[in-house]
């Protein structure tokens, strides 16, 4: 794959189209959201929908709270002391704050891969079954079979097949994210968040990862935080460009890569700043 | 002065000597203290020849050397020495040991009739025996050359003779005797409350058991008097006639003819003793097994009481509480435990855990033994379980704090991603948290437990004693007795060296004693250092 070898300069960034599948427009709904650590204000009148079954790319320059609304998405946030938010954010209709739902059935529902592979120090299988494991699956061959279809979703399979029952602390930088992937979706959540997850990955790791989140988007929705434009461009449908906490532009990819309506937009893509 | 630039030592580097020298010291006090347990304690079993000296006051002596120092107030460039030796014969000499100043030792020679024994009375001796009287009552003289061969079998049957005495007055009559007090409490139980039908069964008891009391101390007498035909008469160094008689021999070697391999069994043989015997003559002679086995046991038990609440409050004190003011004031006062003398640990444990637990224990479950055995406690006193727990709080900070530690070194993202795909709180400490800081709690462990292995000033008033009667486990139900004293070789460290009649007869023991309970924390430290590597390894990674 020549092309990732050398990533191509910003002029010559590809656009996937668009696909428009059919799902709920709003499937992830963020209204007038506001978002405070302590004093300080990290988020700011964010306001966007994600439709079903899409890939949404989150791009800003460092800083500006990519992952901080990633992070409340499936409120990861909540470990943190002091915070506070405004507005509100719902999942298929239903508010993630709503006090009758369970903090941890919540995230059950959204899975999320972080920037730094973090496995379990425990064996390949027993990561990949952990979240199964927590809502109290014994049943051997259940477990078993979930393992592999992550595995070979998370195209990780064919490398670890055998030595499932050794430690996970003894794959590479980048099985070791794909593992954490596989992870994310064993116990199959509607929505999948990924927090720069090809950060600390080789070109070849990371165009496996990119395949991935084509084929996992027939049946996840996916919110993938970057700041690779070509990422952006080649994995997702609808872009959101954040600058110090405020939302300036979402749109379709095609449309903010090629014809954004924000000058700021233009200018960070075109790598003028950030 | 020059400019320190071009100096060609940088400024600093007068402090890596410093610190060097630090631990250039540290490390010289405890080479010199190991080893000088080590040389003293390893060298008490050895049993080297036994001179016979002449003094120029015309006496005699036969005994094993046992030092040698300067003399007080001899001049330094000429040293004049004295030496200390052992000859043993307490009975006739009044004391085993003796100073003789060495300018008086006209002649030593190493003749090779001297015969040594020890005792089970009095100590060792050391004498030219003259004459054996075997148990069938024949006589056989040194000079014959049946002699040793006879001595020798005679003093194994001996032996036997009195292994079958401890067998049955210890053991036998003791579970009679133990039996017996059963019966006689419930006897006065079943009178105060006027069951006659119980009063009759437990007089037949009572019977019974003293119809096997008698027959026991029948047998014993026989046994004893079977035992009591054989002797050894010998001359001591002044040529005073002694009796020994053979069931008081425990052991008999000829030490200046013993070659090196005879000395290596000899050897041998008292060290097993010394570890798997019991003690004898005011412990200072004999084995350590009770203390052996006292030590561990209440070491690990200490252990694993204090682990889980240590553990559990560490948790409690990390995960769950609110940080804040409040937490901050209960960790200072956990780090400040650490800091209370042990002692105060021994004063809390006796008043509490010995005097309200113990006591309501025996209020709720043996009130009767209470009522009817003049009052004598059972867990109101002190114990293995008391002495276990009283360590367990001492060493409790140190856990609570390498615990906390380990799980704040869990790095981040683990417990993200546990509770990112949906896992409570409480299943991320189980099955993240925990297995992931497990080697730092056992280090935590590791330390409680040296403390607590060498700790001896709070279980003197919680339940070690200079001698225990039996041993904390036997065969009775329920095995494992909580509620029984037990010695403990810190403890036997101070009775011997400080509390014994003999300082002199004591002080290899001092050393051999000490020379174990080293080994037996480093030992039980390797263990649980060897399972923490063995959790090391399996959450080490290849890459990262
Ligand atoms: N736990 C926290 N406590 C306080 N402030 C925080 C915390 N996490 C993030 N912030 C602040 O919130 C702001 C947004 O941070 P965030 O991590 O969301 O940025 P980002 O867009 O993901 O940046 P990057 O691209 O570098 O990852 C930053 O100013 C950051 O300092
Ligand atoms: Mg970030």
């Amino acid at each position: 794959m020549p092309s990732l070898m050398t990533p191509p300069s910003t002029s010559r960034i590809q656009v996937r189209p668009a696909a428009e599948r059919e799902g709920r427009k709003d499937y992830i709904s963020i209204r007038d959201y506001g978002f405070w650590y302590g004093q300080k204000k990290a988020l700011e009148a964010i306001s966007l929908d994600i439709p079903e079954r899409q890939v949404v790319a989150f791009i800003g320059p460092s800083g500006c709270g990519k992952s901080t609304l990633l992070r409340n998405l499936n409120r990861m946030n909540d470990l943190v002391d002091g915070i506070r938010h405004e507005g509100d954010i719902t999942i298929n209709g239903r508010s993630i704050y709503d006090p009758g739902l369970e903090v941890i059935s919540l995230r059950r529902r959204v899975g999320m891969v972080f920037q730094k592979s973090n496995p379990f120090p425990k064996s390949i299988f027993e990561n990949v079954v952990y979240a199964l494991r927590v809502v109290g699956v014994r049943d051997r061959a259940l477990l078993e079979e979930a393992c592999e279809t992550s595995l070979r979703k998370a195209a990780l399979w064919d490398e670890v097949k055998d030595r499932l029952d050794d430690s996970a602390l003894g794959l590479s930088g980048g099985q070791m994210q794909r593992l954490c992937i596989a992870r994310a979706i064993a116990n199959r959540p509607e929505i999948l968040l990924m927090d720069e997850p090809c950060s600390a990955l080789d070109p070849i790791a990371t165009g496996k990862i990119e395949e991935l989140i084509h084929e996992l988007k027939e049946q996840f929705t996916i919110v993938i935080v970057t700041h690779s434009m070509q990422q952006a461009a080649r994995v997702s449908d609808r872009t959101a460009f954040f600058y110090l906490g405020k939302q300036i532009e979402y749109d379709t990819t095609e449309k903010i890569f090629m014809n954004p309506s924000q000058a700021q937009t233009e200018a960070y893509i075109s790598g003028r700043f950030g | 002065m020059s400019a320190p630039s071009d100096s060609s030592t940088p400024r600093g580097e007068a402090w890596v000597w410093f610190s060097g020298l630090g631990l250039i010291v540290g490390l010289g006090m405890v080479i010199g203290l190991l080893s000088l347990v080590f040389l003293n304690g390893a060298t008490v079993f050895w049993a080297p020849p036994v001179p016979v000296a002449q003094l120029d006051d015309g006496r005699t002596l036969i005994g094993q050397l046992a030092q040698r120092r300067i003399r007080a107030g001899s001049p330094a460039d000429q040293p004049k020495y004295e030496r200390q030796y052992q000859v043993g014969l307490r009975e006739l000499n009044g004391n085993s040991y003796l100073w003789v100043d060495e300018a008086r030792i006209k002649a030593e020679t190493f003749p090779a009739d001297i015969l040594g024994l020890e005792r089970v009375e009095n100590g060792p001796a050391f004498v030219r025996p003259q004459s054996l009287r075997r148990s069938d009552g024949q006589v056989v003289a040194i000079a014959e050359p049946a002699f040793e061969v006879a001595f020798q079998a005679e003093v194994a049957a001996a032996s036997a003779v009195r292994e079958k005495l401890v067998e049955i007055t210890r053991h036998r009559i003791g579970d009679v005797n133990a039996a017996m007090e059963q019966s006689r409490v419930g006897l006065r139980r079943a009178e105060d409350l006027k069951l006659a039908d119980e009063i009759a069964a437990r007089k037949a008891e009572i019977a019974v058991l003293d119809e096997r009391y008698a027959l026991l101390q029948a047998e014993a007498a026989k046994v004893t008097a079977g035992g009591a035909v054989a002797s050894l008469t010998a001359q001591d160094a002044a040529g005073r006639e002694v009796v020994v008689p053979l069931t008081q021999v425990i052991r008999a070697w000829f030490p200046n003819r013993l070659d090196t391999w005879g000395r290596v069994k000899l050897y041998g043989s008292r060290l097993a003793e010394f570890i798997f015997d019991e003690p004898r003559e005011a412990n200072t002679e004999g084995g350590l097994m009770p203390a052996i086995f006292g030590t561990l046991v209440m070491t690990v038990f200490m252990s694993l009481l204090v682990t889980p609440f240590g553990v559990i409050t560490a948790i409690y004190l990390r995960e769950y509480a609110q940080q804040g003011p409040l937490l901050r004031i209960v960790r200072i006062s956990v780090n400040n435990l650490a800091g209370v003398p042990s002692i105060v640990f021994g004063v809390f444990g006796l008043g509490f855990f010995v005097y309200v637990l113990g006591g309501s224990i025996d209020q709720l479950f043996f009130a009767d033994q209470l009522k009817y055995n003049n009052n004598t406690p059972v867990f109101g006193t002190g114990g293995l379980l008391w002495c276990s727990l009283t360590l367990a709080l001492m060493t409790l900070p140190v856990v609570i704090v390498a615990t906390e530690e380990a799980l704040a070194a869990v790095p981040r993202g683990m417990r993200e991603a546990s509770l990112a795909t949906g896992a409570s709180k409480w299943q991320t400490i189980r099955d993240i948290l925990l297995p992931a800081s497990a080697p730092g709690i056992l280090t935590g462990v590791i330390l409680a437990m040296a403390r607590g292995a060498g700790e001896v000033a709070p279980l003197m008033l919680v339940g070690v004693v200079k001698l225990a009667p039996s041993l904390p486990f036997d065969g009775s139900f329920p095995f494992l007795h909580m509620d029984r004293k037990f010695m403990h070789l810190g403890f036997h460290v101070y009775d011997l060296g400080f509390q014994s009649p003999d300082s002199d007869a004591a002080r290899p023991m001092v050393f051999a004693t000490t020379l174990l309970l080293i080994i037996l924390v480093v030992c039980l430290n390797l263990g649980a250092i060897w399972i923490r590597n063995r959790l090391r390894a399996r959450f080490k990674g290849a890459s990262f």
